[in-house]
């Protein structure tokens, strides 16, 4: 059979499906990409649910070394940094939405800034930690499982940042339209996942933990 | 047009039951036989202690729950198959097109709740009548500690350190002797497991388990470690010897003893702590207190050599000596590079520690 | 009613040369085309772990047998066991699941056809990566060669100390891309069945393959970040010298087995419902009725799915848990029972009351059900808490894992096989040389695995590269042997069926089986657009309502 006639059959049987089935309402699905990135974010919650339980399963389990209530100190400036990051990526959006691509692009540019901002308080307080406190990852159970949780979440954040940074050179182009709405508001729904994985591990590791 | 594969329903009938047959000829003709011996034959179904006993009767009632599940559910799959299948017939036409029950999920939703409440209540009255069990007066404490791949076997009470043969003696309707271990590890994860008495437990480094076991009758009964520990996995066997309670009494202050200075193996001595035989090994009254390997003050008591892979004689010690991973491939004792003289002479002062 | 007959397309003749026809696959991100590559390197990987399996029973044919040194023994159940979980299981619900799920809901390729190429190759590389192993592993004073730590590496076995070399690290590594794979396979799946439906196909008129594959897509991207984590800890053990696993420092070697199993048994369950998903297309079509209660079929299966993750513990029965402990996972177990239990009567009411055809599709999906009652019923018994003191960790288990694994995921794949054959390439799958598959398959099957319970009630542990005479499992072992080169010499066979029938079987129209679902209404193979137009369904069975107008279903439903 030839490419004409499969899709002559194909019409014919499709025509015969119209037949039985007159009444075709609107056929609205959810968007594919929403689908995606919130698997996405199934998924990784699920890891990080590993490393919560594993640094809860530790606490108090250590045998020597410093203990958190020793070195850790609450990061407020570094969460405002990342919390904030969030308002300003919101921001963004709209602006987006309202084709005020100037304003975008700051706000944009700021959720990278923070960013960047609390990744730095991050390695500000881990050079504190290693070089003041002596906490290194083989230090004791303690350390094993801080620097495993954090650096997974910072990995996240890093993740994130190289998505951002992609998304403002292309928009520094001007190749960012109109028609990537969608994607830039998965990227943003990514970026509110981490700020929430954020907000679990600050009170599970610089509140209870301590 | 269709293939038709199966028109015979005879030929089909008679694959069944043999198929059948097989099954239950394989099955219980293995079975079978070892009922009744017990010469190295470690039935789970023969226990010959608490709580296998236990276990046992738990299981022939699970057993029978399912044997009848299964005969209900295969007996209606194979009415099934024979009574509804396509007969020449049939071509043209379409069966009922029955697209569910109500009523019939609901029944056959309801019956299996019903079997798995009687499981849960069997399930949980067992394993809280065999966990929660505690050591009465008199019995047989010991600990053992899994190496890779032998056992380190303890009697803290009475001052006795061995190997790879656990003693315990049996326990009879007035004297109740039953002997509760507890189980740690030096290195990996191994399991504890002689069939005829017990369940398995493992021995995990960092956690220490608990397992009892009350054998009633004297005998040599063979276990085997039940968890992937490394490449001698499977050469890492287990001895339990039941003894009368005079034989153990007797064991034990055998055992008791520091070893003798045996005079007239000066030499051989000299051939032992001469090499690094020491720095592993453990013969009390000794100097040689090293931890890594089993202790070999009563060495000559044992009934097998590395773990139970081979019988306790002065071959077996010779070779194992000249090498030990002829026999014991990838075992963590080297070959001490010994010449044959001095295997022979370390071989003799061995032959001295009963 | 008489079957419509649709015209059979000539099947296209390939006129390009190998290279184009290579170079094809490499860039290709058509579904079709990366479904059957999926299946074709797990089939792949099936023979390699196979021929292990082989190996390992001939080395336990006799006792103190000198076959296999040990450590070559232990390398073999560890990648038989890695490979067929991860290289032979997981690819082929990611080919069977890319392949049909589109067709079957009317849509053109999957919503994310770039990503589903990029988890391909991702499962390629982890599974030559794993393999690499015996090559690359030695490194250093040689240690290493292909990991020997069992396909569930226990810790603290694991530790440097314990596994030296870079054996371990490759089975980590090797799994971690393999885990990428799948992850990104399943959210394409789970994408596309709930944004590419086509009209009129709601959630409760799709095909039960589509949601099966559903809910086991659903369960991998829960699942699979229990063993992603793990491993990252292990790595993090290994090399910067953390302590998860390290009971020296206080550590635990107890919550690595509750990592590996919380992704375990959902593990084995998402291996178990792609064969389901292929009963219940499979046994409607050969039985001449719907599926016996779909909408019960569905949520049993979302409730294996729910129970399957409070269950895992009843791995580790021997671990040394406390009594209450014990009981729940006892309880569970029971529970993820029940659903499992609805399924086989719903197949069994399928069934009840048809005109029951033997194809081979549906012998295979005969012998799934017998071998699956034995299974599910020895797993009843392996739920008993101190049955299992006894069982667990003996040749018992050995035999329903495979029983499950083989008995029922193999046989309901191969059914699968038998059934979309036809559709892949446009001809039958060659009866004769079938049933030789068939047959000799089950008689094999059931001679390795019926005895290897025995060898478990009589006190075999399992992962012993040997055993002593005179325990009473010497004929026993033997006799599995025998039906390991039986089932080897059954692969064999379909080996040559599969790749005989592609150029010289029986032609198989659209629609050879008379079935009922969309992908039944494209060509054999299916033309690289599925369908002309998007096709409109109006109840569970468009084509059962295109042959038999005057009685659709969707009067019914």
């Amino acid at each position: 059979m030839s490419e004409t006639e499969a899709k002559e059959n194909d019409s014919m049987i499709n025509e015969a499906y119209l037949s039985i089935a007159p009444e075709t309402t609107e056929w609205k699905l959810p968007s594919a990409r929403k689908v995606a990135i919130i698997c996405l974010v199934l998924t990784e919650t699920g890891l990080f649910s590993i490393f919560v339980a594993g640094y809860v399963f530790y606490i108090g389990k250590s045998l020597t070394g410093p203990t958190p209530r020793q070195v850790l100190d609450l990061p407020v400036l570094a969460t405002i940094f990342l919390l904030s990051s969030s308002v300003t990526i919101v921001l963004a959006e709209r602006a987006f939405n309202r084709d005020r691509v100037g304003l975008f692009k700051f706000f944009w540019f700021a959720t990278i800034v923070l960013a960047g901002l609390f990744l730095t308080m991050t390695a500000v307080e881990w050079r504190k930690l290693i070089y003041h406190d002596g906490l290194t990852i083989s230090t004791n159970l303690f350390g094993t499982t801080f620097y495993s949780l954090v650096g997974l979440h910072a990995t996240h954040v890093v993740v994130g940042m190289c998505l951002l940074l992609l998304v403002f050179v292309f928009s520094l182009g001007g190749f960012v339209t109109i028609m990537h709405r969608e994607r830039l508001q998965m990227i943003s729904w990514y970026w509110h996942f981490v700020d929430a994985v954020w907000i679990v591990v600050f009170t599970v590791v610089y509140v209870i933990g301590r | 047009m269709r293939l038709s594969l199966y028109a015979n329903q005879r030929t089909l009938r008679a694959v069944i039951v043999f198929a059948f047959s097989l099954f239950c000829f394989i099955g219980f003709g293995h079975v079978e036989p070892a009922f009744g011996k017990n010469d190295g034959v470690t039935n789970i179904f023969r226990p010959l202690s608490q709580p296998a006993q236990e276990i046992k009767e738990t299981s022939f009632l699970v057993l029978l729950v399912c044997a009848v599940i299964f005969i209900v559910v295969a007996g209606l799959l194979i009415y099934a198959i024979v009574r509804f299948r396509h007969r020449a017939g049939d071509e043209a036409s379409e069966p009922p097109q029955v697209y569910g029950s109500n009523q019939i999920e609901l029944a056959w939703t309801v019956l299996p709740i019903l079997v798995v409440f009687v499981l849960i209540l069997v399930t949980s009255r067992t394993i809280a009548d065999i966990q929660n069990r505690k050591a009465p007066p008199g019995a047989v404490q010991a600990t053992v500690v899994g190496h890779q791949w032998w056992w380190e076997i303890r009697y803290p009470e009475l001052g006795i350190v061995t190997a790879n043969e656990l003693h315990v003696p049996a326990s009879t309707g007035d004297k109740r002797r039953p002997a509760f271990l507890k189980l740690q590890s030096a290195d990996v994860a191994h399991s504890f497991w002689v069939p005829q008495f017990a369940g398995k437990t493992d021995l995990i480094p960092n956690k220490e388990n608990r397992m009892w076991f009350e054998p009633t009758k004297p005998g040599t009964y063979l276990g085997n470690c039940a968890e992937y520990c490394g490449t001698q996995h499977a050469r890492m066997l287990i001895r339990v010897v039941v003894q009368t309670p005079e034989e153990f009494d007797r064991w034990v202050r055998d055992q008791q003893q520091a070893t003798s200075v045996a005079t007239n193996v000066a030499d051989s001595r000299k051939a032992f702590f001469a090499n690094s035989c020491v720095n592993c090994h453990t013969i009390r009254g000794t100097s040689a207190q090293g931890k890594f390997g089993p202790d070999l003050t009563h060495l000559m008591s044992r009934e097998m050599l590395a773990g139970g892979v081979v019988p306790n004689t002065a071959d077996n010690l010779r070779l194992w000596l000249r090498d030990p991973q002829k026999i014991k491939v990838g075992c963590l004792m080297p070959n001490m590079q010994m010449t044959d003289t001095e295997v022979d002479e370390i071989v003799a002062y061995l032959q001295t520690l009963k | 009613m008489a079957t419509q007959e649709i015209a059979l397309p000539a099947v296209r003749e390939p006129s390009a040369s190998l290279m184009e026809r290579l170079h094809g696959l490499v860039i290709t991100v058509d579904h079709k085309k990366l479904g059957l590559m999926y299946i074709g390197t797990a089939l792949g990987f099936l023979v390699v772990a196979g021929l292990m399996a082989v190996g390992i029973r001939l080395q336990l044919a006799v006792p103190v047998n000198k076959l296999l040194e040990p450590d070559v023994f232990n390398r073999f159940f560890t990648m038989h066991g890695t490979s067929m979980v991860f290289l032979v299981g997981m690819p082929i619900i990611a080919g069977l699941g890319n392949y049909l799920v589109p067709l079957m809901i009317g849509t053109r390729d999957m919503a994310f056809p770039r990503l589903n190429a990029f988890g391909y190759w991702m499962f390629l590389f982890g599974g030559l990566l794993l393999y690499f192993s015996y090559l690359g592993a030695p490194g250093l004073a040689g240690h290493g060669s292909a990991p020997d730590v069992g396909w569930f590496a226990y810790a603290p076995l694991t530790a440097r100390a314990f596994s030296r070399g870079t054996s371990t690290d490759y089975w980590i590594l090797s799994l971690l891309l393999t885990s990428v794979g799948s992850t990104v396979s399943a959210i394409n799946v789970i994408a596309t069945t709930i944004a590419l439906r086509c009209p009129g196909m709601k959630l409760m008129r799709m095909p039960l393959l589509v949601w099966l594959m559903l809910v086991t897509n659903f369960m991998i991207l829960l699942a699979l970040p229990g063993l992603s984590g793990a491993q990252i800890m292990l790595l993090i053990d290994r090399y910067p010298g953390g302590h998860f696993f390290d009971t020296q420092a206080g550590g635990s070697a107890v919550i690595w087995q509750h990592f590996f199993w919380i992704f375990g048994h959902p593990e084995v369950y998402i291996l178990m419902i792609p064969a389901f998903a292929c009963l219940s297309e499979i046994i409607p079509v050969f039985s001449r009725k719907p599926i016996f209660g779909y909408p019960i079929m569905v949520g049993a299966t979302a409730m294996i799915g729910l129970i399957s993750v409070s269950v895992w513990a009843h791995h580790m029965f021997s671990v040394g848990m406390t009594s209450v402990g014990n009981t729940f996972f006892a309880i569970s177990t029971f529970l993820v029972a029940i659903p499992t239990g609805i399924k086989i009567f719903n197949w069994l009411g399928t069934m009840y009351g048809g005109r029951i055809r033997f194809e081979l599709p549906m012998l295979f999906c005969i012998a799934f059900l017998f071998q699956f009652l034995i299974a599910g019923l020895t797993g009843v018994m392996l739920a008993v808490v101190p049955f299992n003191w006894q069982l667990t960790d003996s040749y018992f288990v050995v035999a329903h894992f495979h029983y499950t694994l083989v008995g029922a995921f193999l046989f309901g794949i191969f059914a699968g096989f038998y059934y979309w054959y036809p559709k892949a390439v446009g001809r039958f799958l060659d009866p004769r040389l079938g049933l030789w598959h068939f047959w000799l398959f089950v008689i094999g099957f059931h001679l390795t695995f019926d005895t290897l319970h025995f060898a478990g009630f009589l006190g075999m542990p399992r992962r012993i590269f040997t055993y002593d005479a005179g325990r009473g499992w010497d004929t026993l072992n033997f006799i599995a042997t025998v039906g390991a080169l039986c089932q080897a010499t059954a692969i064999l066979v379909l080996a040559i069926n599969i790749v005989r029938s592609a150029k010289k079987g029986r032609l198989a129209g659209n629609d050879p089986w008379d079935a009922w679902t969309l992908e039944w209404s494209t060509n054999s193979p299916p033309p690289d657009y599925n369908f002309a137009t998007m096709p409109t369904v109006r109840s569970r069975r468009p084509l059962w309502d295109l042959k038999h107008p005057e009685d659709p279903d969707w009067k019914y439903e």
